[in-house]
């Protein structure tokens, strides 16, 4: 293997664990308030993908457009879900609420085939995002370093929220006691909202970013890569954003590398996922960066 | 300033208050003892909306409060420092002292406010940056009711804030919670440690199995002959 193609496989692999760590988060987020698995989010994701899809094939937004409509649309999407489908169950035995979360999900992907059709759809990548450029004799297609660059940003920007800000302050304090929280005037229902609002968030941009990398769309897309990123945000320690950025990067770059090196075995791509998972979860079982914490009832 | 009227709770079955009735006059220290399960924290809890009342009400200065949002109430400065202190163990000390403060905007009263609850406890001071989860018990309790104080109570509820410590920094709490009513703070205690509690507060209420049963003087429940036998451990 040459250098060049090794550095290749380098940006790719960043590529790919930018788009799951930012999936991951969503899950993490939400179970590290409610703890609850948000089985929908990878119809969040799908949802994302096609709402800028339309934003530029049928209503011609330039695709940063479409991009921002799609982001705040998806993001208010995933505030309203919760509010329907969880928030009415959140005293009740979590079962219920976890089979909430499997019909929402279930809803979400029948709603996409009726609506947006189930044959796939090819993405109209913008010419920024598919022009390749070369570095000596490393060559690359910017949308594989847009990707790490802007997942970068997004993740100072959330980790700036969550330490810093009194709103971050208030999900921290949720996150491990809500009736305390509720004690100090906390509005929980706000906290919640807003958790749900940004892990959709940055789903819908992974997901635009999904489609402008592999420029195709159905309505089931969301199924394997929410599955990997739940699992990555497990390997990570479910509720820790940091181990959810931890478990995607690590998903990608070892799936990457795995087809590149190891190319008779990439048929098992998928289900290298499952494999570390159980062997993260045998050796640690809170996950990487995950601490014991009480189970809630 | 606060008023209950036969306030009824049920858990399921379990019927925890039978219809009480008690009130906590401004500017005074009222306590509220009973045995364990007896319903002292059910309570405090539903005067602070974490529990709904099946009968009764709650009313401060004359409005009724019951059946509003914990944060509501919070807010118009019904505070409870709860059982088991309940401090955020991943916060540092400083962020649970401003968590009290969440409801408000002004920046420099919460500043001031974080001073005198460091000049209250200046253990707290020494360790503000130090995670919450961290500090002993008897440093959690300090933690607990200077970030009820954040909040600018103008009644402020403990329950139990002796439980568990030593007999040094009991003494210090209750000396505290005098300060903390000097200062013009109304406050409504429960405590398992009936004769301490008994000894600070105005008034006093006896709680068996979700009744009152006795009410009184903090001085004169001291002397009474059920209480000392019931909750002072005297043998007649
Ligand atoms: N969430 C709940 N579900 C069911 N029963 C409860 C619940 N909370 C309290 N109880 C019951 O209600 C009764 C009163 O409980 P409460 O916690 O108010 O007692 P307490 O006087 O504070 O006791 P302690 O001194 O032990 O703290 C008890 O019998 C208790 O078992
Ligand atoms: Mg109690």
């Amino acid at each position: 293997m040459t250098l060049s193609l090794l550095f290749q496989h380098i940006v790719n692999a960043l590529s790919l664990g930018s788009l799951y760590a930012l999936i991951a988060i969503g899950y993490t987020m939400v179970y590290g308030i409610l703890r609850l698995i948000n089985f929908a989010h990878g119809d969040i994701f799908m949802l994302g993908a096609y709402v800028a899809f339309y934003g530029i094939t049928l209503v011609s937004l330039p695709w940063w457009a479409a991009l921002l409509v799609s982001i705040v649309f998806t993001a208010f999407f995933g505030v309203g879900l919760e509010r329907v489908a969880y928030k009415p169950l959140r005293d009740s035995p979590r079962i219920s609420i976890m089979i909430s979360a499997i019909g929402a999900s279930f809803l979400l992907e029948s709603l996409g085939v009726l609506i947006f059709g189930g044959r796939p759809k090819g993405v109209p990548v913008p010419d920024v995002l598919s022009r390749v450029i070369h570095f000596g004799s490393v060559s690359m297609v910017t949308i594989s370093l847009i990707i790490p660059l802007f997942t970068f940003a997004l993740l100072g920007v959330l980790l700036w929220i969550v330490n810093k800000t009194k709103t971050g302050m208030a999900m921290r304090a949720v996150s491990t006691d809500i009736e305390a929280a509720r004690l100090m005037a906390v509005d929980v229902n706000k906290i919640v909202s807003f958790t749900f609002g940004i892990g959709s968030l940055l789903a819908a941009f992974g997901g635009i970013m999904w489609s402008f990398k592999y420029p195709q769309l159905n309505p089931l897309m969301g199924v394997m890569p929410g599955l990997k990123c739940f699992i990555a945000a497990v390997i990570g320690g479910i509720g820790s954003i940091g181990g959810a950025v931890l478990g995607g990067f690590l998903l990608g770059i070892i799936e990457i590398m795995m087809v590149a090196f190891l190319p008779t075995l990439s048929g098992y791509r998928d289900a290298f996922a499952f494999i570390l998972l159980i062997v993260v979860l045998l050796v640690k079982p809170t996950g990487l960066l995950g601490k014991r914490q009480a189970e809630k009832v | 300033m606060l008023e209950i009227k036969s306030l009824s709770v049920h858990y399921g079955g379990i019927h925890a208050l039978q219809g009480i009735d008690l009130s906590v006059p401004e500017g005074k220290i009222v306590t509220l003892i009973g045995a364990n399960g007896a319903g002292k924290s059910t309570t405090l809890r539903s005067i602070v909306g974490l529990v709904k009342p099946t009968g009764g009400k709650v009313l401060l200065r004359d409005a009724v409060i019951s059946g509003k949002a914990t944060q509501e109430i919070v807010q118009m400065g019904v505070v409870l420092v709860p059982e088991g202190r309940r401090i955020f163990p991943n916060l540092t000390v400083e962020e649970n002292l401003l968590l009290g403060a969440y409801a408000r905007n002004d920046k420099e009263g919460v500043l001031k406010d974080i001073n005198h609850v460091y000049a209250l406890f200046p253990r707290l001071k020494e360790r503000r940056t130090q995670k919450g989860g961290t500090l002993s018990g008897g440093e959690q309790q300090m933690l607990a009711v200077g970030r009820g104080l954040m909040s600018r109570p103008k009644l402020l509820m403990m329950d139990e804030p002796s439980l568990g410590l030593a007999p040094l920094i009991v003494k210090m709490i209750f000396e505290i919670i005098k300060q903390i009513n000097a200062e013009g703070t109304t406050v409504l205690l429960v405590e398992q440690n009936a004769k301490a509690a008994l000894e600070v507060a105005d008034y006093g209420y006896v709680l068996e199995t979700g009744r009152i049963t006795l009410r009184g003087k903090g001085q004169d429940l001291l002397q009474d002959d059920r209480v000392r036998k019931a909750y002072l451990g005297e043998v007649q």
